[in-house]
């Protein structure tokens, strides 16, 4: 008398893991495989939610443990994302980084809890109230689960503008922020052909301790040496892009070697840039100490 | 083998101010120098940086 529900929770939970499943301008997971696996275990995640639920009407406490059984088997899921990308990061002209990976290994895992709680609300209310609130409660989840996924993005916490890197005798700036030091005025001549300065000014305090986070940093060089492409190649480590930071003030300069140089478009790219889990910092979020200093 | 943030080589027009101990190249001018640190940067897979106007280093990062 369940196998509706159950069906319906599951082809539910399977839905929103492919809603969440996204092939963007991070390119991952490009490859048709790569989806398949993760298709498979979101199967496997919406069929354990729905089957929890006439379990437990049926008073089978038990069938709880399986749910335990999920947890571990998607912790694995985190493990192969994080060796899969690890092992890709070394050849990339410009890495993600461990705090890029673990980021994105985090959120492979937690997508398939999202899915188990799709599945099971979904067979629940079905159960309860019928094909319509089972309808009603997918949408409603699917829409959660959305919310639920979109994290925070470098825009909302820093102003992005455009500064022209500049060369003081051999060393690089951007703005008034030291990047590296060029011996060879044949490198010099080809970093400012080709390289772009950025200045990201932190909107608040949180802010500054975030993007101080050097895998925030490398998060945004490699998204928009993905995006816009890269003057590189192994064999000329000179041209490098990199972010500083500027001690007083908490600003960071970006300067990358884009092979499309356009200004408005990095500047979206820079922004989009998701706001690392890992890197987050909220120092003003400190309870204050009794008898501390205020600050 | 990897070497990691050292000095593979020295470039130095003025041989008195150079380092002792590592690999070091006496050239005749600042045109040379340019030429034979624009080499040593691919081949040794490391930054050409340059200290004054005399000395100029390879390092590895």
């Amino acid at each position: 008398m369940y196998i509706y529900p159950v069906l319906f929770g599951i082809f539910t939970g399977v839905l929103s893991r492919i809603l969440m499943l996204r092939t963007d301008y991070r390119q991952y997971p490009t490859y048709l495989h790569g989806k398949i696996i993760h298709i498979a275990l979101g199967f496997i995640a919406s069929s354990l939610g729905a089957i929890s639920v006439p379990a437990l009407i049926k008073q089978e406490y038990t069938a709880i443990t399986f749910l335990t059984i999920a947890a571990s088997q998607f912790r694995e899921v985190r493990n192969m994302e994080r060796n899969t990308l690890s092992q890709l990061d070394q050849f990339e002209l410009v890495p993600r980084g461990s705090t890029y990976i673990e980021g994105i290994a985090v959120a492979f895992e937690s997508r398939n809890y999202l899915v188990i709680l799709t599945s099971m609300a979904t067979t629940l209310v079905f159960v309860w109230l019928g094909l319509l609130g089972g309808i009603i409660t997918a949408i409603g989840t699917i829409l959660l689960s959305r919310v639920l996924m979109a994290g925070g993005k470098i825009k909302d916490i820093v102003d992005i503008e455009y500064v022209e890197p500049r060369f003081e005798k051999e060393g690089l700036y951007v703005d008034n922020i030291y990047i590296m030091n060029i011996g060879l005025p044949k490198r010099q001549k080809e970093v400012l052909e080709y390289g772009m300065g950025f200045i990201l000014k932190p909107k608040n305090f949180n802010a500054r301790s975030t993007i101080a986070n050097l895998g925030q940093r490398q998060a945004i060089l490699h998204d928009v040496s993905t995006a816009l492409g890269i003057y590189r190649d192994s064999g000329t480590p000179a041209l490098v892009p990199l972010a500083k930071r500027d001690l007083d003030d908490g600003r960071v300069a970006i300067f990358i070697l884009p092979q499309e140089k356009n200004i408005e478009k990095a500047i979206e790219i820079i922004g989009n840039t998701p706001t690392l889990e890992n890197a987050i910092r909220m120092p003003t979020k400190r309870k204050k100490v009794e008898g501390g200093n205020e600050s | 083998m990897t070497v990691e943030k050292a000095i593979l080589a020295v470039l130095t027009t003025n041989p008195k101010k150079a380092p002792t101990g590592v690999a070091l190249f006496h050239c005749d001018n600042q045109e040379e120098m340019e030429t034979i640190g624009a080499k040593l940067e691919a081949i040794l897979d490391g930054i050409a940086h340059s200290l004054t106007e005399e000395i100029m280093i390879i390092v590895k990062h």
